[in-house]
């Protein structure tokens, strides 16, 4: 029965809450099933307002406290094979013990939603916000997305049951939010009525390949190398075909609830005639944001890109998008050990998105606010002028530049 | 707690269903009692189940694109996730049913697991598991006693001195796996004591085996039952022996045949027949001896294996479950 859900959500309202918050509430809107938690900083908030949503008898669910990470993610993932509909998540080290999990999930095509609050990959004692640990999935086909406020939040996870439950796309949606400056911090967000979600996001129907004595399939046979090609390449197309299917999702979101930027991708900040552009995720774009108006006031044309899905990678929105700057500053706050250039991970995918470009601008990158070090208006402008010398001189003397460090 | 399926105690091997629900298609080796005890399982739990299997043999060796030999819905899961799989398929039936996503109905959920897959890398999810009451559950752990799908790897259940590829004797160290084979199922049982049911099995006593598996779909809540297999590939015998194996494996005492029931210990079989003094044990070299696996064996060292055998019959707080004894008044 749903009516205490249906009653608690039936007027939509403002609401002051955090990024966890937002989605635990998402969770009780998309009426889940089965949820299971395991305590790590910083995402494990989620989890405590959600234990809260069921202890009130607001989302009925089960609800399992698992032994490990590892047991956290299998959980859902056979859950999720049965036809129920999943959520879990997880922070640093707990990602990256539940890796086993995470990466047969997406070859099983289960549409598993997760969310990462970023975190540092611990040794030596780092617990504040870091990419690295949802990067690491960038490559075993699970959708990624960087939320920059409450709001996006509770919105995207309300999309990602839709978009990840697809027939069509069948993948497991990662949702990305900074540690303590999203999962944390408070904002107000719009939080819809039940009605609405409802309409929105049908129930998951996992169709002919639901595991249930009805429909007795066998579910990851070894085919080894006698099929696995052939799965992949679906896979592939699965993940190609969810651009059409987050589009059209994104269109529907907006039309519901009446806001979303225009693009489901990127997020455009002063970028009409910028010549320099930065380029970043999360909730960098605040201080970003602060530092580009100033400069904007004193006439300088830098604008900022902010990418929200980092898998699929939108490389066509940004291609259009940068076509016509000069030189491009990606801030990536993480970092890729002995890559190209020495750079991040988030250069990498933007350099090698703008390659095919008749006029390439210049791309530099900028590692920042490793492990949770705040980055700050005085950090962007020193970006800036960085990329502002090789305009003008038409070179880049160093590529990949660490911001804020001591010396 | 979702619907518990109507499976009642078979009486007489010929009333054990002639359905199957593994049939052919595997390639598992000749005389794999692992197999039998799938087919066995299956045939216990009828059609209405969801079986998940670990890594291992019995899957690898089972489960061909193509040529899956399960007739009830399957799905492999990782090594060490027998608990999560099954903790995972019930959460969801049972959220589901209550919810109305779903026809409420009884459905058996059974995960399996190899001994390297439960009692070590799996058994903190199989732990778990066996703490949610709400759910009703079977982990089926088959012990080949080795890392046999990877090649015959000593595993945390692996017998004393066994020969494996990870263990073989040699010319300064006869003995390379020095550990006692781990209790798993009384550590299990010791350590929850909510879990109303679980056993010991051996696909030789294939009646017994039924009836247990039935036994443990019926009572209600996460249970959990080890069953010791023979494995000519491991054990290395002549795989028409996998039977005689299983059995004598019980009559020298070195397997004990029980179950543990809403706390109660309950010897079945000839374990039963030797705890009453009715029966000898059979010494433990007529096992030994058959075994490949044993054949560095020393006198000496078949001596101290009997000795340890013995010890667990005569010394233990309960012969050949628990062991360890209240301290001795002065
Ligand atoms: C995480 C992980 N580590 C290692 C392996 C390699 N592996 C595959 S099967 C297997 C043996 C498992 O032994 P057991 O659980 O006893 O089952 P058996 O093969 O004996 O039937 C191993 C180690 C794996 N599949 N996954
Ligand atoms: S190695 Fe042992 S367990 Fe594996 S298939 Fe062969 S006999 Fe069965
Ligand atoms: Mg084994």
């Amino acid at each position: 029965m749903t009516t205490a859900l249906a009653e608690q959500f039936a007027v939509a309202k403002e609401e002051l809450i955090s990024g966890s918050e937002a989605i635990a509430i998402a969770c009780a809107l998309a009426d889940v099933d089965v949820i299971t938690a395991y305590p790590i900083r910083p995402y494990d908030t989620v989890m405590q307002y959600v234990s809260k949503l069921k202890a009130d008898g607001i989302l009925d669910c089960e609800f399992i406290v698992a032994e490990s990470e590892h047991s956290q993610f299998e959980i859902v993932k056979h859950a999720s094979a049965v036809g129920a509909r999943t959520f879990c998540g997880s922070s640093g080290v707990g990602w990256f013990y539940a890796f086993e999990a995470i990466t047969v999930t997406a070859g099983l095509r289960l549409p598993v939603v997760a969310m990462v609050g970023n975190r540092a990959l611990d040794d030596p004692g780092a617990f504040g916000v870091e990419h690295n640990d949802a990067l690491a999935v960038r490559d075993l086909g699970w959708m990624l997305y960087w939320v920059a406020t409450a709001q996006e939040a509770l919105d995207i996870a309300l999309m990602a049951w839709r978009i990840a439950e697809d027939s069509g796309v069948f993948l497991p949606f990662a949702i990305s939010c900074d540690g303590s400056f999203l999962t944390h911090s408070q904002a107000i967000v719009n939080v819809p009525t039940h009605d609405q979600v409802q309409k929105f996001l049908p129930a998951y129907d996992r169709g002919k390949l639901q595991l249930h004595p009805d429909n007795p399939i066998t579910i990851a046979p070894q085919v080894n190398e006698d099929w696995l090609m052939e799965i992949r390449m679906q896979t592939d197309q699965a993940m190609r075909g969810s651009v059409g299917v987050i589009k059209k999702v994104h269109e529907e979101f907006r039309t519901t609830f009446g806001r979303g930027d225009p693009s489901p991708f990127i997020e455009e900040y002063m970028m009409e005639d910028a010549e320099i552009v930065l380029v970043g995720m999360g909730t960098l774009s605040l201080p970003v944001r602060v530092a580009l108006r100033r400069m904007r006031e004193a006439g300088k044309k830098v604008g900022f890109l902010r990418v929200k899905y980092f898998r699929p990678f939108p490389a066509d929105e940004i291609r259009q998008v940068l076509s016509e700057c000069k030189a491009v500053g990606v801030i990536d706050r993480d970092y890729s050990y002995g890559s190209p250039s020495f750079g991040g991970v988030l250069f990498h995918e933007m350099r090698s998105t703008l390659y095919p470009l008749e006029r390439r601008p210049h791309v530099l990158n900028f590692i920042a606010g490793l492990g949770g070090r705040e980055v700050l208006v005085k950090d962007v402008d020193h970006i800036v002028d960085i990329i502002q010398q090789a305009v003008d001189t038409g070179t880049v003397d160093q590529e990949t530049t660490w911001i804020g460090v001591r010396e | 707690m979702t619907l518990l399926s109507d499976l009642p105690q078979i009486k007489g091997v010929k009333n054990i269903p002639l359905q199957e629900g593994y049939t052919s298609g595997h390639r598992t080796c000749q005389g794999c009692e692992s197999a039998l005890v799938m087919r066995l399982m299956i045939k216990a739990a009828g059609p209405r189940s969801i079986v998940v299997g670990s890594t291992g043999c019995m899957y690898v060796a089972n489960t061909t694109y193509y040529s899956t030999p399960w007739v009830v819905p399957w799905m492999h899961t990782q090594l060490g996730s027998s608990g999560s799989a099954a903790t995972g398929t019930a959460a969801a039936l049972r959220s589901m049913m209550r919810k109305g996503k779903m026809k409420d109905e009884p459905i058996n959920v059974i995960a399996f697991c190899g001994d390297g897959g439960g009692a070590d890398m799996g058994l903190s999810a199989i732990s778990a598991a066996l703490q949610h009451d709400e759910y009703n559950l079977l982990i089926l752990m088959y012990d080949n006693e080795s890392y046999a799908n990877t090649d015959i790897q000593v595993s945390g259940s692996s017998p004393w001195g066994a020969n494996s590829t990870f263990s073989p004797p040699g010319t300064k160290h006869r003995i390379m796996n020095n550990r006692w084979k781990k209790n798993t199922a009384p550590m299990l049982a010791t350590g929850h004591p909510n879990c109303r049911y679980i056993a010991t099995a051996c696909g030789s006593y294939g009646l017994d085996f039924t009836n247990k598996i039935r036994r443990a779909l019926t009572i209600g809540g996460p249970t959990f039952i080890h069953s010791i297999d023979p494995c000519p590939k491991g054990w290395d015998y002549d795989p028409k022996y996998s039977h005689e194996l299983g059995m004598l494996a019980v009559e020298t005492g070195l397997w004990v045949q029980y179950e543990i029931m809403d706390g109660e210990v309950i010897l079945n079989g000839p374990s039963r027949v030797i705890a009453k003094g009715i029966r000898k044990r059979k010494p433990v070299s007529e096992y030994l001896k058959r075994q490949g696996r044993f054949a560095h064996l020393t006198d000496e060292d078949i001596e101290y294996f009997q000795s340890k055998v013995d010890e667990s019959w005569e010394k233990w707080w309960l012969p050949g479950v628990v062991p360890f004894r209240p301290q001795e008044e002065e």
